[in-house]
């Protein structure tokens, strides 16, 4: 499947300077999916560069140049100027492209929506990371910290079509991409997050949003992502074994 | 309408000491409550039932939790006066990625540094320094992380300063001598009341440490 995710940008030349922006990017990372949503509802030009993470030593010199406190992605250059973390990019483009804002405009609103965001980062998002590392007990007891997490989810659904209301917003977009991968994650592993008969609100929130037309576009087929994370749980669980 | 803000708070807690140092730039009055962190008040339990953490603040009844949230919530709700956020979008985005920096490495090297030894306690103190130098690097010339007045990234640094005594003390190193220019930018914050009347006295925090770390079997 071919789009312009699988496409591997030029480095940036003269059009840095231009209206059109540039993002780095890896295919897995949720980080670098939310950003790209965002660009998308917003119908925002971007260009990406896909970034070669697993060689430090083979990050390009404008990564280095734009991150270079924690040299990671997504960074994502407006007029020159880099702006990292995936949560602050996306409102950094609110503030910037104000049509079809994706955080809400109350204050309480917007610090319950960056709340949960931060949540669903800890929870979720470094949680199935760990599920990812384990087994055994400690498997049983972070699987059960995941789901747990989710039923908070499942809760705030209530009476909602999304996160954000009868739109997509800021908690959509925060987390589409972990619960994708949480599909992959319950293959990989062999353990179960999504439980139709528990969880019915996220079963129907997870259809809509995967037939929702910018995050279509950039769905893998998820074997591939069941192969990656598979690859990741074993070599994770070789080095644990290691120590 | 008479706004009611209520701010659950622990007296040592840097979490806590951005709220006081916020509020009272905004000049917003509140009342504060401590709490016994061993003990923790139902309605600590009510208002943030998922980290169980201070500082809460509830506005009008409502909670607002976590300390980088709840500063800049009431920026935004009291944005008249002292501004913490920069205006422009990219110069917000700067201040968010420092705040969040100062805040992820100051809590968990800090950490690191009064409650363990030996090698673990030699790799915190050089990643300490190293995180305080770059910070440096960030204030530049500048008076305040903020330009010519106190900012987001002052108000969510600075708490930390009251925990540098303890630091040094447990780590046996001089922090002055390594980041003078930041010592200086602390002193400076600390000239102005909203920090001077936020901040513990340091020789206090390193009696609770000392507390603490007896608490928790850490020689």
């Amino acid at each position: 499947m071919t789009g312009p995710l699988e496409q591997a940008g030029p480095e940036m030349g003269q059009n840095l300077e231009a209206r059109t922006q540039l993002d780095v990017y890896t295919w897995y990372s949720p980080y670098v999916h939310r950003v790209a949503w965002v660009l998308k509802l917003k119908g925002i030009d971007y260009e990406f560069v896909e970034e070669n993470l697993k060689d430090p030593n083979k990050r390009s010199p404008l990564l280095l140049n734009c991150n270079p406190v924690y040299r990671k992605i997504p960074v994502l250059i407006h007029h020159g100027k880099p702006i990292v973390e995936s949560l602050f990019i996306i409102e950094y483009i609110d503030d910037t492209w104000k049509d079809n804002p994706i955080l809400p405009t109350d204050p309480y609103e917007r610090a319950m929506a960056r709340f949960w965001a931060s949540f669903i980062d800890e929870r979720l998002l470094e949680g199935s990371k760990r599920v990812l590392s384990v087994k055994g007990d400690q498997l049983k007891m972070e699987t059960k910290q995941v789901s747990d997490a989710m039923e908070v989810l499942e809760g705030m659904l209530e009476g909602k079509k999304f996160f954000g209301g009868e739109k997509i917003g800021f908690l959509d977009i925060a987390f589409g991409w972990i619960a994708i991968w949480l599909g992959a994650i319950e293959e990989a592993v062999g353990v179960e997050f999504f439980n139709r008969r528990k969880l019915p609100l996220l079963e129907t929130w997870k259809d809509k949003f995967k037939e929702f037309h910018v995050v279509k576009d950039s769905l893998y087929p998820t074997e591939k992502l069941v192969r990656f994370f598979t690859k990741y749980r074993h070599s994770q669980l070789k080095l644990a074994a290691k120590k | 309408m008479s706004e009611e803000v209520v701010l659950l708070d622990f007296w040592p807690s840097p979490f806590g000491m951005r709220m006081r140092i916020a509020l009272a730039e905004k000049g917003i009055k509140y009342e504060s409550k401590e709490e016994d962190l061993r003990n923790k008040s139902d309605l600590l339990l009510q208002m943030n039932p998922i980290h169980q953490k201070i500082p809460v603040l509830i506005h009008n009844g409502k909670p607002v939790c976590e300390s980088l949230i709840q500063v800049q919530y009431i920026d935004e709700v009291w944005h008249h006066k002292s501004p913490l956020l920069p205006s422009d979008p990219y110069q917000r985005a700067i201040a968010r990625f420092w705040a969040d920096f100062a805040d992820k490495k100051m809590s968990d090297l800090g950490r690191k540094i009064w409650a363990t030894k030996g090698e673990e306690q030699a790799n915190a103190k050089k990643e300490f320094i190293e995180s305080l130098k770059l910070l440096e690097g960030e204030l530049g010339d500048k008076p305040y992380f903020g330009g010519e007045n106190l900012g987001y990234v002052d108000v969510v640094f600075v708490p930390f300063y009251s925990w540098f005594y303890a630091y040094e003390m447990c780590g046996d190193f001089s922090i002055d001598a390594e980041c003078p220019k930041l010592m200086a930018w602390a002193k400076r914050c600390l000239e102005k009341e909203s920090v001077s009347e936020s901040l513990p006295d340091q020789e206090k925090v390193y009696g609770f440490v000392l507390q603490m770390k007896k608490a928790f079997g850490i020689e």
